[in-house]
């Protein structure tokens, strides 16, 4: 019973970095539509990230950490999720957030500043981003319980949740908690690991001394898997396959997919001091976006018209998300004291009364000196 | 704030109850009358609590609705976050004050903040209930007072009942709330007995003047709220006319009934248990002298537990707030005065 919760020695891969198939005994290529719209996603994904830079060096972001090589990831896991199920994403995962429905302008809200988070969870269901490493995955495992409890779990048209965190969140205690949970409670959770070798700048082997990440899994009671990290194909076969026995009441998962963070953790990060140029080039070459058109146009799939139809979606997406990010907009301060309980106290009304006045004498005494120019 | 309990059923007749019975029986009652409430933490099924306050749950309401969980605090916290983004209203037991350490990020990162960071798309209507304070003789981390903690962090509500009528009201009462509550738990009040009616309703947010009083105020809450009154029955002897108020809610703060209690006497003493450093009483006392200063006959004084861990058992009384305490910073308001 036990051996078969272990992962595989090697990676599952369908596609190998030269863009040639590569099968599987267990997992099957997804078919030419979903590997077409994948491939889609990617390209828009791509160019977010690079929009997403430049935005940065533009001063329209505070902050970017860009998710540029695991672009395969991102998209896989959205590609794994039916309309009802969650995702709870970690701060590198704009990417699948977009690709999961939330505007890319939205998406940007916490890293632009102008808010802690710029979207409506439970209409996308997409849970928020935010810092704290692996604790999202409690709380994915709190809804996935939720679920169970209300008897949504288990058919067909069960909820499915999936979360995300990378390799240096599987070191902390909420992981550990998050994954014991899952599978005493059974509940249908994805745990999808994007073990892009790095935290900030501490390497993977001061995280674990296990043979993979995907190994952590035994210890719980669940099957873990590997994957490349970089092969769309081989992350959406395997992902299907664990939120398959998710919603069919067999419990959860988790899968270690192998990538690479090919840039800096953010712009304010220097990564020459902790990593070789060489050690990033290497994974040029297994690059998951380049790696998929060589694949999709060896089997012919993917036709030049086709292409820059795809060239010309992601331009536009960058395009409305340069527009709404060089908008001046300015924040209502008032937006400090609205939402912090459901009804405002009476500390905090006497508290923004107090800062209404103190803005009201700030801009009267503005114009009084501009008057006296 | 507004925001109350529903009626009761009409069967309810008052009872006497200990704090845990009257603890117990909200549960019980909230369960009832709501599917989506459930309980869960460490020992909280079959064994009904390491405090009975759970006892019966998991037998009236089933293993889905009370039920013990791995042991693991953030955890607990953590799956409560989900399971109120959920549609559930999660109730859990932190088993004491000091074990709920663990679960810190998640109450100040998560539980706090979510409202506020999906402007209100997201409330978390939940309860996390935390047996806290000493008097009991319990070892090292048992008997901390850890609400400073809580109450620094905006975005949450703090709960700290000390008759059995208001834990069963209160609690109704924070499990009915939009808004994620710590609901502390005075444990050594958990044996004290009282006239519990179901059918009165409490609202969070108001302090209550506990025993009238024109000569000073005595400020407290939970475990001292009884020793305040005991030591102004001790004053009421001597010939002053304390007035006793039980802040009830931490945060947010009733300045309304408190600065009133305070105005109508000119004389004020805050008590709690916490080290007084930076602490509940040290805020109260703080905003006592800002909003009061025209009306004080005297410096505002606190009673508090000294600046060092909690005492171990044999020490404890050294540690403790009490009615002598409490009776020489009276008389020290008066040589102050005169």
């Amino acid at each position: 019973m036990s051996a078969t919760l272990l992962p595989r020695e090697q990676p599952v891969q369908l596609v190998d970095a030269s863009g040639a198939a590569h099968p599987d005994p267990l997992f099957e290529l997804p078919s030419k539509d979903r590997l077409l719209e994948g491939y889609r996603s990617l390209v828009i994904g791509r160019r977010i990230n690079d929009q997403c830079n430049a935005l940065v060096r533009q001063g329209r972001l505070a902050v970017y950490p860009s998710s540029h090589g695991q672009e395969a990831c991102q998209v896989a896991a959205v590609m794994a999720l039916a309309e009802q199920d969650w995702l709870f994403p970690t701060y590198r995962d704009s990417v699948a957030v977009i690709s999961r429905g939330v505007p890319a302008a939205d998406a940007m809200v916490l890293l632009r500043g102008d808010w802690h988070s710029g979207y409506d969870p439970k209409r996308y269901r997409v849970a928020t981003q935010s810092t704290p490493l692996a604790t999202q995955l409690l709380h994915a495992v709190g809804f996935a319980h939720a679920a169970k409890l209300r008897g949504e779990t288990g058919d067909p048209d069960g909820t499915v949740v999936l979360a995300m965190c990378g390799d240096g969140a599987t070191s902390e205690g909420d992981f550990h908690e998050a994954m014991n949970f899952a599978a005493v409670f059974h509940l249908p959770v994805v745990f999808f690991v994007q073990n892009n070798e790095f935290a900030i700048s501490v390497p993977l082997s001061r995280q674990t001394a296990a043979a993979s990440l995907a190994h952590k899994a035994i210890g719980y009671g669940m099957p873990g898997e590997r994957v490349d990290g970089n092969d769309l194909p081989a992350l959406v076969a395997v992902l299907d396959d664990a939120v398959t026995r998710a919603r069919s009441g067999a419990g959860p998962t988790l899968i270690e997919a192998h990538t690479y963070r090919m840039q800096a953790h953010t712009n304010a990060d220097d990564d020459t001091r902790y990593r070789e140029h060489g050690d990033v080039q290497a994974w040029v070459e297994r690059d998951p976006l380049t790696r998929m058109r060589a694949f999709l146009t060896a089997k012919k799939w993917l036709t030049a018209e086709r292409e820059s139809e795809i060239a010309a979606e992601a331009e536009a997406v960058a395009a409305e998300l340069r527009t709404v990010m060089n908008e001046e907009r300015e924040p209502d301060p008032e937006d400090l004291f609205r939402h912090v309980y459901a009804e405002r106290t009476a500390q905090l009304t006497e508290q923004w009364d107090s800062l209404r006045d103190e803005i009201a004498r700030g801009e009267s005494t503005a114009s009084a000196e501009g008057g006296a120019l | 704030m507004t925001l109350t309990q529903d009626a009761p059923a009409a069967a309810a007749t008052a009872q006497t109850l200990t704090m845990a019975g009257a603890l117990n029986l909200a549960l019980a009652d909230a369960m009832a009358a709501d599917d989506g409430v459930i309980v869960f933490g460490e020992d909280v099924g079959a064994l009904g609590g390491v405090f009975r306050v759970t006892d019966g749950l998991t037998a009236r309401f089933g293993e889905d609705r009370c039920f013990d969980t791995p042991l693991a605090e953030a955890g607990i916290v953590g799956t409560a976050v989900g399971m109120a983004m959920n549609g559930m209203t999660p109730v859990v037991e932190m088993q004491f004050d000091a074990f709920a350490y663990p679960a810190f990020e998640q109450v100040v990162s998560h539980v706090a903040k979510m409202g506020n960071r999906t402007r209100g798309a997201l409330r978390l209507p939940l309860v996390i209930r935390i047996p806290y304070g000493g008097g009991i003789g319990g070892v090292e981390h048992h008997c901390d007072s850890s609400e400073a903690y809580y109450v620094h962090t905006p975005g949450l509500t703090v709960v700290s009942p000390s008759t059995p009528q208001d834990a069963y009201s209160l609690l109704r009462a924070a499990i009915r709330f939009p808004d994620p509550v710590v609901f502390l738990e005075p444990k050594k009040l958990y044996w004290s007995k009282g006239i519990v009616d179901p059918g009165i309703a409490a609202t969070i947010g108001e302090a209550a003047v506990v025993r009238a009083g024109t000569d000073l105020t005595l400020i407290a809450y939970g475990t001292s709220v009884p020793t305040a009154l005991a030591a102004a029955e001790a004053a009421a002897a001597e010939g002053r006319s304390v007035q006793v108020v039980d802040v009830r809610t931490l945060t947010p703060f009733d300045d309304a009934t408190v600065m009133a209690a305070v105005r109508s006497t000119g004389r004020a003493i805050v008590i709690a248990e916490a080290p007084g450093f930076a602490s509940v009483a040290s805020e109260i006392a703080a905003r006592v002298s800002e909003r009061c200063f025209a009306y004080l006959e005297a410096p505002v004084r606190r009673v508090t537990g000294f600046d060092v861990p909690f005492a171990p058992p044999k020490l404890e009384r050294f540690y403790l707030p009490d009615v002598d305490r409490i009776l020489d910073a009276i008389d020290s308001l008066y040589l102050e005065g005169e």
